[in-house]
C-alpha cells in the first residue's frame, strides 16, 4: 500500500531531518510510529498524506508515484487517507456533527445517506451530547475525540493519527485505542505517531522508531 | 475511497436507541462562513463601478441618438447666400437661383427669405425698427433635399453661379464632419471610461478575494485534509463573490436607471433655463429607449460576471500557494 525507497526530507537549506527512509506498509497493517521529540514523525506523517514531497527518493502511494501526481489526483488520493492532527484542525463555524460529517459532504453525499453512522461514531467516543456544540467550546480532549471520528468516519485505507490519545485520560485513550483497532480489523492500514509507551504496551503491533532521522523497524 | 455502507456495515453501531441529531447540528452551516468575507465593502464598489458604467454608458447612447437626429435633420437641408453686388438687381437674383435650385434633380422645397424675413433673422444682433435697405444683407434661400437622394453639388454649384454670380451654395459637410468627429469622440471617451471601470473593479475584487483567501486559510487547509479538490473550494468561495457581484451590480445598475427613469422629470424643472437648454441640445429628450434600458441591465450583469471571475482568478492562484 505504501512503499517509501530511500526517502530524504530537508526542509530549504537545513540538514536532513529524515535520511534513507525505505519501508513497507502492507495493507490491513497496525504500526505505531514513535521516537524522541523533533525526530520527525510529524513530518514522515506529512509526506505519507502528501503535505511535503520528499527531497529525494521515491513515495508509492497506492501503487502510484507520488511525484507524478496532479493536483485533482492528490485531492482523490487523499479521500483515502484519514489524518488525526496534534493541533486538531476543527472548523470552528461548524458544529461538531458538522466537522465530522465533512469528509461525506466533500464526496457530495446526501446528508441522510451517513446521518446514522455519523451519530453513531459520536456517541462511541462520548460526544453524542455534544453534537451540536461550536469547537470553540469543546475541552482539548473533546476536540481530540472530534478530529479522530473526522478522520475514521469515511473508513479510509490509510489512517495517520499524531499523539491520537495526547489530551485524554487513560480510560478514553484505551477506548480510542479500540476504536483504531476496530478500523483496522475493518481493512484499514493503521499507523499511529505516538511516544506514550503505555498506549503501546496495550496493543501488540509493529513499531517503526524514528531516531537521529533514521527509521528502525520491529517487527 | 470511502467503503461506508459496503458489505461492513457501519464502523460502529449502536442499536436502534439513539438520540436524533439537535435541528441545529444538522443545519449544515456553509463551507464558507458568510461573515469571514468582508462583503459590504465590495458590494460598496462593485455598486458604485456599475452606477459609474452605466452613466457613461446611457450618456454615450443619448449624445449618439442626438448626434444621429441633427445629422439626419442638417443632411437633408442645404442653404444658399446670395450677397449683394453693385450693378446687380438682388431680387432678380434670389428669384433665379431659386428656380435654379428648383430644377435640381433631388431638391423638393425652395424657400427663398424674404427681405423682411431676413431682417428678423437679424433683430438679435441688430434690434428692431431698424432699416436694412441701407445695409449690404445678404439674402437666404433653404432648400430640403428628398432623403436618400445623392445632390450633384458642383452641378446646382455652377447652375446658381451662372445666373447668379454671388450666390455660395452650402450643404453644411463642415458641420457634419464636426458632429461626427464630436460624437465619435464622446463614444471613444466612453469607452476609456468603461475600460477603466472595468480595471478598477478587477483590481478591487482581486483584493478582496485574497484578503477573503487569507481570513480562511485555516478553512482551506481543512478542506484539503479531508480530500477536496481546489474546484470544490474555489466553487464555494466563488458563490459568495457572485452574490456580492450580482447585489452590487443591482444597486448600481438600478441606481443609474432610476436616475434616467427621472431625467426626463429633472429636464422638465430647468426647462427654460439656460443650463437645462444647454443640455436639452446636447442630449435632446434626455430619455432612454427601452433598448437602452436593456443594455444597462446586460452591463451590470457583465460587471457581476466579472467580479465572479476576477474572484475565480484570484481563487485558483491563492490555492496554488496555499497547497
Amino acid at each position: 500500500m505504501v512503499r517509501f525507497e530511500n526517502v530524504g526530507l530537508r526542509y530549504g537549506l537545513g540538514p536532513e531531518i529524515l535520511r534513507d527512509l525505505s519501508f513497507l506498509i502492507p495493507a490491513h497493517s497496525f504500526q505505531f510510529l514513535t521516537g524522541p521529540s523533533g525526530a520527525g514523525k510529524t513530518s514522515l506523517l506529512r509526506l505519507l498524506f502528501l503535505s511535503l514531497r520528499p527531497t529525494r527518493g521515491l513515495v508509492n502511494l497506492f501503487g502510484q508515484d507520488v511525484s507524478l501526481l496532479g493536483k485533482d489526483q492528490v485531492a482523490n488520493m487523499r479521500q483515502k487517507i484519514g489524518i488525526v492532527l496534534q493541533d486538531f484542525r476543527l472548523l470552528d463555524h461548524m458544529t461538531t456533527y458538522e466537522n465530522v460529517a465533512l469528509p461525506f459532504r466533500v464526496m457530495g453525499r446526501e446528508e441522510s445517506s451517513y446521518r446514522r453512522e455519523v451519530i453513531d461514531l459520536l456517541r462511541w467516543v462520548g460526544l453524542g451530547e455534544r453534537m451540536d456544540a461550536l469547537p470553540p467550546i469543546l475541552s482539548g480532549g473533546e476536540k481530540q475525540r472530534a478530529a479522530i471520528a473526522r478522520a475514521v468516519i469515511s473508513r479510509p485505507q490509510l489512517l495517520l493519527a499524531d499523539e491520537p490519545t495526547g489530551s485524554v485520560d487513560p480510560t478514553l485513550g484505551r477506548r480510542l485505542l479500540r476504536l483504531f483497532i476496530e478500523l483496522n480489523r475493518l481493512g484499514t492500514a493503521v499507523i499511529i505517531a505516538t511516544h506514550d509507551i503505555t498506549l503501546m504496551d496495550q496493543y501488540e503491533a509493529r513499531r517503526m522508531v524514528l531516531h537521529q532521522g533514521r527509521l528502525h523497524i520491529y517487527e | 475511497m470511502s467503503r461506508a455502507g459496503d458489505e461492513h456495515g457501519p464502523l460502529v453501531d449502536l442499536g436502534t436507541e439513539r438520540p436524533q441529531v439537535p435541528a441545529r447540528a444538522r443545519n449544515m452551516s456553509p463551507i464558507v462562513p458568510r461573515a469571514s468575507i468582508s462583503g459590504r465593502a465590495l458590494v460598496a464598489v462593485v455598486a458604485i463601478m456599475t452606477f459609474l458604467a452605466s452613466i457613461t454608458t446611457g450618456t454615450v447612447l443619448l449624445v449618439s441618438a442626438s448626434a444621429a437626429e441633427w445629422q439626419s435633420e442638417v443632411a437633408s437641408e442645404i442653404t444658399m447666400q446670395v450677397r449683394p453686388q453693385t450693378g446687380r438687381d438682388l431680387e432678380r437674383d434670389v428669384t433665379a437661383a431659386a428656380e435654379a435650385m428648383r430644377t435640381q434633380p433631388g431638391i423638393v422645397q425652395v424657400k427663398p427669405f424674404t427681405k423682411d424675413e431676413s431682417a428678423r433673422l437679424l433683430e438679435p444682433w441688430l434690434g428692431s425698427g431698424l432699416s436694412i435697405d441701407q445695409l449690404p444683407v445678404p439674402r437666404v434661400i433653404v432648400a430640403r433635399v428628398q432623403p436618400g437622394s445623392t445632390l450633384d453639388l458642383a452641378v446646382l454649384r455652377s447652375r446658381v453661379t451662372q445666373v447668379a454670380p454671388s450666390a455660395s451654395v452650402d450643404d453644411h459637410r463642415a458641420w457634419i464632419e464636426r458632429m461626427r468627429s464630436m460624437t465619435g469622440a464622446t463614444v471613444f471617451a466612453g469607452i476609456g471610461i468603461l475600460v477603466l471601470v472595468i480595471a478598477a473593479t478587477i483590481i478591487s475584487v482581486s483584493f478582496a478575494t485574497r484578503g477573503a483567501m487569507a481570513a480562511n486559510r485555516p478553512i482551506v487547509e481543512v478542506l484539503h485534509f479531508v480530500g477536496a479538490g481546489d474546484r470544490y473550494i474555489a466553487n464555494h468561495f466563488l458563490r459568495h463573490f457572485l452574490r456580492l457581484g450580482l447585489e452590487g451590480g443591482v444597486i448600481g445598475g438600478g441606481a443609474a436607471m432610476l436616475g434616467f427613469g427621472f431625467s426626463e422629470s429633472i429636464a422638465a424643472w430647468f426647462s427654460g433655463t439656460p443650463v437645462g437648454d444647454q443640455f436639452a441640445a446636447l442630449l435632446g429628450t434626455f430619455s432612454l429607449p427601452p433598448s437602452g434600458y436593456l443594455a444597462l441591465a446586460v452591463q451590470a450583469v457583465a460587471i457581476a460576471a466579472i467580479t465572479a471571475w476576477a474572484s475565480r482568478r484570484t481563487l485558483f492562484a491563492t490555492l496554488d500557494d496555499i497547497d
